[in-house]
């Protein structure tokens, strides 16, 4: 097989079990052995994963041992449990595990990890199950491993405002549990109520207030992460500054569950701002846009927590899907920012200040502000529900890209000439305040005649401009063999050496982040 | 006919914020906590507006009664398109006895006062959940009431209220002048637009003392003490159906 193939054929297909048929084209590979399918036809049509004759086949006897000596009670076989853990939130994508796993402890999730190491047995580490590139769940029957019931909070220093937890804990638990402390998570996400923190770590989430506490490669100040072999590698520190020797976790950050499994989190978490504040505008063209963002990041700088935008077809989504009403009237683009601050007269003068400029030089067109909570929320959800809109519209087509800003709009205006009336709605938001564009593609059914001229379109555009293929989203199983668009061979290379040392024998979360041709 | 309509706005504790219960029980943590217009209270300033957009009316005066924070919410209403307003100050002990009936006497007075063809006011508030001050208020001025409001229509000098009542809707037509208290299918409020709360910076907000309306804001009602809803107690699993059955006779249900 080659690897052209695989850049030329969609990963959004459904990986069903076993069956070598004719009429299930869209099957691959099969259990029953850990050959590639024979039938010609389907090496052009579909996508091939070849299963590596490494991963052993998961036996009733290897599930019964597991039941009796580890997980009594948390382990799942029941086919109907264990759909909702095959597919993955879009529903795009879909494996044949059969043991679903639900460890409490790190001790539990060791003792999993060295039984499946010592007999080959691949694992796919699962939280929230909210990942938008198929890395969550199964290709084949890899066991899955949830971290749902690792839901404990350690401590926390309402001091220093370090925060430990179980990787399992959901988001926004989180967030509630430090808001009654006066504290926040730095991170904040349209699926904050189902996904969970080791998950976020896994895949270095961004999400909305980025753009003011950074990255987790920042915040995230320790992990504790159990290792391919059950070794359990302990760098839960708690100290903002620790310069002894390389700094392990950067590693797991990001890593997608292919170079441990993180079973607890300690992270730095913001003090909750007195002052909230969201103002929501209108603007004619994406240059005003672009003037706007440098008026307000000169204007309110040091209080600025989220500048978001959206185009007017999310609008025109969320109006007909989720009957929600344009706040202000229709305009070619919308503007979502938000300001966090210690002092609520302060911050309203600065905001006063900034959108009677705004309001005078033309830049904005119209807005509205809200301070109260329950306006904000309505505003956030302007933004927040765009993703939900779209899984209304039809089959969604994803991409989460990172561009130089002012290009970020271009890639939207491009795809939308390129594509005609091929597509039913092509649509722009996203991060603008980091560069990070989320540009999403819909038709009424899976169309592979679209996807193959949507890629590697965007990705050669991207690549154009030396953009990142994947901003925020990761990898995963759907985008792993595009890493060469915004990473050069010798980085991937390296990147294989790494996971060949962590993971000697493959078993951790196979078929997802690197690239096939690294094998 | 004037062709004023006065509007009451009440600041409450915004509808999303988490209520705690203050420890010596004597009421609930209102310090630092967001606060905002009644979402009632912003029906019936819709429901002005609209009146005044069609020409039906002629200006919308929002009144407010509590402490300086109250003109906050009196700013919002004039972003939303009110004209003017009168912040009647209430503040201290006074505030935190301040009901319905003192209220109601307020608005009486300020009805007078503003020969006003109609008062809109919110069916009730979201933080003591009384439901009287429209009702007070009207037999207080000997006015018509039209009241939980879902549609209202003006008709010359009448008045058509289509009411949410427990069997469905009632509609009546009484005259002007009337109280008329809003229900939540009345309409649905606007956004405050930048330009509108721009302009609200500049709409003047009068400042009134009780007093100087002649009335007394003594309670006759004492807050013994607020609790807490008992906490919700976990759900218990059961593994079969004997064992459901079992459960439900101990605890007798069955």
């Amino acid at each position: 097989m080659s690897v052209s193939a695989c850049f030329a054929t969609s990963a959004y297909c459904l990986f069903s079990h076993g069956s070598n048929s004719p009429e299930n084209s869209e099957a691959e590979g099969s259990s029953e052995t850990s050959m590639p399918p024979q039938h010609p036809h389907m090496y052009s049509q579909t996508f091939t994963c070849r299963r590596p004759q490494s991963i052993s086949r998961l036996r009733l006897r290897t599930v019964c041992g597991l039941h009796s000596k580890i997980l009594a009670g948390r382990t799942i076989t029941d086919p109907d449990l264990l759909e909702s853990s095959n597919v993955d939130w879009l529903k795009t994508v879909k494996g044949s595990s059969e043991v679903l796993l639900r460890p409490q402890t790190t001790e539990e999730v060791s003792q999993i990890l060295s039984y499946c190491n010592s007999r080959n047995l691949a694992v796919n580490p699962q939280g929230g199950n909210t990942g938008l590139v198929g890395g969550s769940v199964p290709v084949y029957d890899e066991i899955i491993l949830s971290t749902s019931l690792m839901n404990n909070i350690l401590t926390f220093d309402n001091i220093s405002g370090i925060l430990t937890c179980q990787a399992g804990c959901v988001l926004e638990n989180l967030s509630l549990y430090l808001e009654e402390r006066d504290y926040i998570m730095p991170l904040d996400l349209g699926a904050k109520g189902s996904c969970q923190i080791g998950g976020n770590v896994a895949t270095n989430a961004g999400g909305l207030r980025l753009l003011r506490y950074g990255s987790l490669h920042g915040t995230v100040l320790g992990l504790e992460v159990v290792l391919a072999d059950g070794r359990v590698l302990d760098c839960l520190a708690t100290l903002r500054k620790d310069n002894t020797g390389y700094d392990l976790k950067q590693l797991f950050i990001g890593s997608e569950g292919t170079l441990g499994v993180i079973t607890a989190v300690s992270i730095l978490c913001p003090r909750k701002p007195k002052s909230t504040n969201v103002v929501f505008l209108g603007c004619e063209t994406f240059e005003e846009l672009l003037k706007t963002f440098q008026l307000c990041r000169g204007m309110l700088g040091e209080i600025l927590s989220a500048f978001e935008f959206l185009d007017s077809e999310c609008m025109r989504l969320l109006n007909t899907h989720l009957k929600l009403p344009n706040p202000i009237t229709d305009c070619p683009f919308y503007i979502v920012i938000e300001t966090s601050g210690s002092d609520q007269d302060h911050d309203s003068q600065k905001l006063d200040n900034f959108l009677e400029k705004a309001m005078a030089s033309t830049l904005v067109t119209d807005g509205t502000v809200a301070t109260e909570q329950s306006k904000i929320k309505d505003l956030w959800s302007m933004r927040e529900r765009v993703t939900e809109a779209l899984t209304h519209d039809g089959f969604t087509y994803k991409y989460d890209i990172s561009l130089p800003v002012e290009r970020i709009y271009q890639l939207v205006t491009d795809m939308r000439q390129h594509l005609g009336d091929r597509a039913k709605s092509v649509v722009g938001y996203g991060h603008v305040g980091d560069g990070n564009l989320h540009l999403n593609i819909t038709s009424p059914a899976k169309d592979p005649a679209l996807l193959a001229a949507i890629e590697p379109f965007v990705y050669e555009w991207t690549a154009s401009c030396q953009g990142s293929i994947s901003a925020e989203h990761g990898l995963g199983l759907k985008k792993r063999n595009y890493i060469y668009y915004s990473k050069p061979s010798q980085a991937v290379a390296l990147m294989g050496n790494i996971k060949a040392m962590l993971d000697p024998k493959g078993i951790l979360n196979p078929y997802k982040t690197l690239p096939d041709d690294l094998k | 006919m004037s062709g004023r309509v006065l509007v009451g706005v009440k600041r409450v504790i915004d509808y999303a914020v988490k209520i705690r219960v203050k420890p010596d029980n004597s009421g609930v943590v209102t310090d630092g906590v967001k606060h905002s217009m009644n979402p009632f209270c912003e029906i019936a300033v819709e429901e002005a507006v609209k009146l005044k957009e069609k020409k039906l009316i002629k200006e919308v005066v929002a009144v407010s009664c509590g402490p300086q924070q109250s003109q906050e919410t009196i700013r919002t209403a004039l972003a939303m398109g009110a004209d003017r307003g009168i912040h009647v100050e209430v503040a201290g002990k006074d505030y935190e006895t301040l009901g319905p009936l003192q209220v109601s006497k307020i608005m009486a007075a300020l009805a007078k006062k503003e020969d006003a063809q109609l008062l809109i006011l919110g069916k009730q508030a979201i933080d003591d959940d009384c439901n009287q001050t429209g009702q007070m208020t009207a037999a207080l001025l000997d006015w018509p009431q039209g009241t939980f409001a879902s549609e209202v229509s003006l008709d010359g000098d009448k008045v058509k209220v289509v009411r949410e009542i427990d069997g469905g809707l009632e509609t009546i037509k009484i005259s002007t002048p009337a109280v008329l208290t809003a229900d939540l299918r009345l309409n649905t409020p606007r956004y405050a637009t930048l330009p509108n709360i721009m302009k609200a910076k500049k709409k003047k907000i009068a400042n009134v003392k009780p007093a100087d309306l002649g009335v007394d804001l003594t309670s006759r009602l004492e807050v013994l003490k607020v609790e807490e809803p008992p906490q919700r107690e976990a759900g218990v699993k059961v593994e079969t159906v004997e064992d459901l059955v079992g459960k439900l006779k101990e605890t007798g249900r069955i």
